[in-house]
């Protein structure tokens, strides 16, 4: 891969009797999006706290842009920012106290400092706000001026633990355009998130966590070609349901299972591909009338059901 | 930009960070001015119920005004409110991940901890200027002179900080803010449980060791003798009430030394 920024390798953390990473291997190129994908439980925020600096590994180790998270710990800081699973910005302060505070704290001049404040509300819509206090924000404001507070000294790597869990659609698509833009200034982001259709939308590539393992990865593209398409037909008459089992079992090569009285669905094995043109012929040809026939990409819930759920019977 | 390499590059940002970080608590007071309204009325209240409603019933031991006698016993349970306030904010950074931001940022480690103590020494100086302002007005007065005063303000400054450094330990062993909230009624109790608004000597035998080695009787019983008002202890007291200022020297010096230690150490470790 070329160029990573981030890699961490055989990352072990144990709290006690929970073993939250087993062995986390990850590998972000420069500039790119990683998304990682895991259930509730899976060792995400572990992962990220680690990344970040804020707590070490039992074993393994990882290295933002070159340095070692734990003996370099000082560089690392300064190359990233950290949006944590829940806002960390003072609800006290006004949204441009905050901002003037966090610049201060990164040791910028106090002149430098509020310029950077200005330009940052200015730039993510946030000025009308600017001088009111941030207990009154929705959350979706609030979100979004912790997502900003990380951007005061430019970093690198931009770590965002379940950005946009909570938030209306409206306001997740807020954030989304945000973070489009900041990739698009060439900073690398490695995002956490629950919503598999935010890891389709903004992720260049997917790492698949779960017992504190990446279980897959690849593009999203890449994901949903290994579990196949997903072929739905529906019948203008459910008496030709035990025929059609029969055609749709001869092309896709696996059991359809009958969804309703006068519905079929099959998912193909990995890899095979069929055109709707023949599946329309086939089932003429044995005589069966389709309402519907619909071929589609499975989504990435589909494929994230189905990798956590294998590794589910393993264990 | 950030040279945190040397050790005088890195005192240096200690205190200029641990300054921007008292200045967050002026502008969160800024924000709130309920807040210092609230500074304003409790001191208030405080004099009129103890002073007027207790007053009335409690004889002074050798005589005086209960007034004269109260002042110091508020001046010490000012005083004592450092460690809940420094806790509940401990705590509150801790549970809001804003304690995690601060260490994800390439700031000094520990202006955290130093910064929320300086914060505090502000309010602490606010609410005694406050308070004095209280007890004038219901006719306290130091009486002893310029230098015994001053010498009993820089003990409750001193006792002050080193309570401030148990709230910064106390906030993160808790971490969490509702806990925080749910411990800081018990601050009430720890103050009453001294020689602040009553005498000690009518209190059962096991009561009145409690009460006698209470760093507030301590603090309170100094403050009595250098400002000059009744109630200073005659005959034969326990040593703390004896020997108050060396005891309140002593209590100061011991928190110190336990609980500096200490919170730097939770804190540099925290969720490591
Ligand atoms: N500080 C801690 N003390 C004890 N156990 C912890 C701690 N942090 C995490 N764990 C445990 O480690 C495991 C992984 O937790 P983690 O928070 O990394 O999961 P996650 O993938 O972020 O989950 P979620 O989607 O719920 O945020 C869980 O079983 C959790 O209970
Ligand atoms: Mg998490």
């Amino acid at each position: 891969m070329p160029d990573p920024i981030v890699v961490a390798e055989g990352l072990h953390k144990s709290f006690g009797d929970t073993q939250a990473l087993r062995g986390l291997d990850l590998n972000v190129p420069r500039g790119t999006v990683c998304g990682v994908l895991g259930p509730n439980g899976a060792g995400k925020t572990t992962a990220v706290r680690i990344l970040a600096t804020l707590s070490d590994p039992d074993a393994g180790h990882a290295r933002i842009a070159g340095y070692d998270v734990v003996r370099e710990a000082g560089k690392v800081r300064e190359r990233i920012g950290l949006a944590g699973q829940y806002a960390a910005v003072d609800d006290k302060l006004t949204g441009r106290g905050n901002l003037r505070m966090f610049g201060r704290l990164s040791h910028l001049s106090r002149r430098e400092a509020h310029r950077r404040a200005d330009e940052l509300l200015d730039r993510f819509g946030l000025t009308d706000a600017a001088d009111r206090q941030v207990a009154g924000y929705s959350g979706g404001m609030r979100r979004r001026l912790d997502l900003i507070t990380c951007l005061i000294l430019r970093p690198q790597v931009l770590f965002l633990d379940e950005p946009t869990t909570g938030l209306d659609p409206r306001s997740r698509g807020e954030i989304w355009d945000s973070i489009r833009e900041l990739v698009a200034d060439g900073t690398t982001v490695l995002l956490t998130t629950q919503y598999l259709d935010e890891a389709d939308q903004l992720a260049d590539d997917i790492a698949v966590v779960d017992h504190g393992q990446v279980i897959a990865n690849g593009t999203p593209d890449e994901l949903k070609a290994t579990i196949g398409d997903r072929l739905d037909v529906t019948l203008e008459d459910p008496a030709a349901l035990p025929a059609a089992m029969t055609v749709l079992n001869t092309l896709a090569g696996a059991d359809p299972t009958a969804t309703d009285t006068d519905r079929l669905s099959v998912a193909l094995p990995g890899g095979r591909r069929l055109r709707l043109a023949d599946i329309v012929r086939e089932l003429d040809r044995a005589g069966v009338a389709a309402a519907d026939v619909s071929l589609r990409r499975p989504t990435l819930d589909e494929v994230f059901l189905r990798l956590t759920d294998r590794e589910e019977t393993v264990r | 930009m950030t040279v945190l390499t040397s050790p005088l590059g890195r005192l240096r940002w200690t205190l200029t960070d641990g300054l921007t970080l008292v200045g967050r608590e002026v502008g969160r007071l800024r924000q709130e001015p309920g807040q210092i309204v609230a500074a304003l009325v409790f001191p208030a209240v405080m004099v009129v119920l103890f002073g007027y409603v207790f007053g009335s019933a409690i004889q002074v031991p050798g005589g005086g005004d209960y007034r004269e006698y109260l002042m110091p016993g508020l001046f010490a349970m000012v005083t004592f409110s450092s460690w809940l306030g420094v806790m509940t904010r401990m705590a509150g950074d801790a549970s809001r991940g804003v304690m995690d931001r601060f260490r994800s940022m390439p700031m000094a480690r520990l202006a955290v901890p130093f910064g929320q103590t300086g914060a505090d020494l502000l309010i602490g100086l606010l609410m005694l200027a406050i308070m004095v302002g209280a007890g004038l007005l219901v006719g306290w007065q130091p009486r002893n002179g310029l230098i015994p005063m001053t010498q009993a303000f820089l003990l409750m400054v001193v006792l002050r900080y080193a309570l401030s450094w148990v709230g910064v330990h106390v906030g993160l062993a808790v971490k969490n803010e509702q806990v925080a909230d749910v411990l800081v009624p018990l601050g009430l109790p720890v103050t009453m449980l001294s020689n602040a608004f009553v005498p000690t000597g009518g209190m059962p035998g096991w009561l009145r060791f409690l009460a006698d080695w209470n760093p507030v009787s301590a603090l309170t019983a100094a403050s009595r003798e250098l400002f000059g008002n009744p109630g200073a202890p005659s005959g034969d007291v326990a040593w703390p009430l004896a020997h108050p200022v060396t005891a309140v020297l002593l209590w100061s010096a011991a928190l110190l030394a336990i609980f500096v230690p200490l919170s730097i150490r939770a804190y540099m470790r925290g969720g490591r």
